[in-house]
């Protein structure tokens, strides 16, 4: 079992992985995943990001998820600026089980949650022994 | 203590002081915005702003409802933050990867200007909350008129 990490600060992307157009940082999301029988769940953190403002798709095998975050109205001075604003942008492999065509998602208070329910045939089946 | 400072740097020292100070005119030139984080184990990091009226404190806390959090201005100048972020687990599943942390935090903030609490306004939007502080009226710029002789 994986312990539970502590309450932290957003991190910075090392590498982005993709060209970054509106300049300034860019930033991972913390994600938690979870699989069941019938589906993969992830649940990302994106603070500042309206759910118009995400981008999530899936193509070859890979689920992109890009987040647009809202930069602060500038409003007088700054006086203490202990976290940057920026974009967040993330890949993920998946396997080809996923039954593509049916991943819903839906973001709440800045945590976007993605289901990705597994393709018919890769849901484990009970096989019934007969006497 | 300052002055001390002065009488043990000797001429090479106030060469220091003056390209440091160069340095950072050139970066607040450049748009550095001056980004200090927070020192580690701090949660959640906050900006802060001022104008003549009022300050205003963001913090990012991702997953929290106004319910999870209280808000308090002890006496004139201190805040404190105060919630719990509550993990969601699905039923009937296996943890594959676990990065976001969960659990109780407290910052207290000594504020920079007197403010008036019973003039506070926070409100939570996509994960992040805002929290509009109105100065205390001894804390506001005064103009002062300067008259023609």
């Amino acid at each position: 079992m994986l312990e539970t990490p502590e309450l932290s600060q957003k991190s910075r992307a090392e590498s982005s992985g993709a060209e970054h157009l509106r300049g300034g940082p860019q930033f991972v999301p913390q994600v938690d995943i979870y699989e069941s029988d019938k589906e993969l769940v992830l649940f990302a953190d994106l603070p500042g990001v309206a759910p118009a403002d995400i981008d999530l798709h899936y193509e070859r095998g890979q689920l992109v998820l890009q987040g647009k975050v809202m930069r602060p109205r500038q409003e007088g001075t700054a006086i203490a600026t202990e976290y940057e604003y920026g974009d967040f942008h993330r890949v993920f492999q998946l396997h080809e089980t996923i039954d593509s065509t049916a991943i819903e998602a839906e973001c709440n208070n800045g945590v976007l949650t993605v289901h990705l329910p597994k393709e018919q045939k890769a849901q484990p089946r009970k096989i019934n022994v007969r006497q | 203590m300052f002055a001390r400072w002065q009488n043990l740097s000797g001429p090479g020292w106030n060469t220091l002081t003056q390209l440091q100070d160069e340095m950072n005119r050139l970066f607040d030139r450049c748009g550095f915005n001056g980004h200090r984080p927070a020192a580690r184990g701090v949660f959640p990091a906050i900006n802060m702003w001022e104008d003549g009226e009022s300050l205003l404190v963001e913090a990012e806390l991702p997953g929290l409802d106004m319910k999870d959090l209280e808000i308090y201005v002890t006496g004139t100048d201190q805040l404190t933050l105060k919630g719990e972020r509550k993990p969601n687990v699905p039923a009937d599943s296996v943890k594959h990867r676990q990065e976001r942390g969960f659990g109780n935090f407290v910052r207290v903030l000594t504020l920079p200007y007197a403010v008036d609490a019973s003039k506070v306004d926070a409100r939570l939007e996509h994960g992040v909350l805002q929290v509009r502080l109105a100065k205390h009226e001894s804390a506001k710029p005064r103009k002062i008129p300067v008259k023609a002789v």
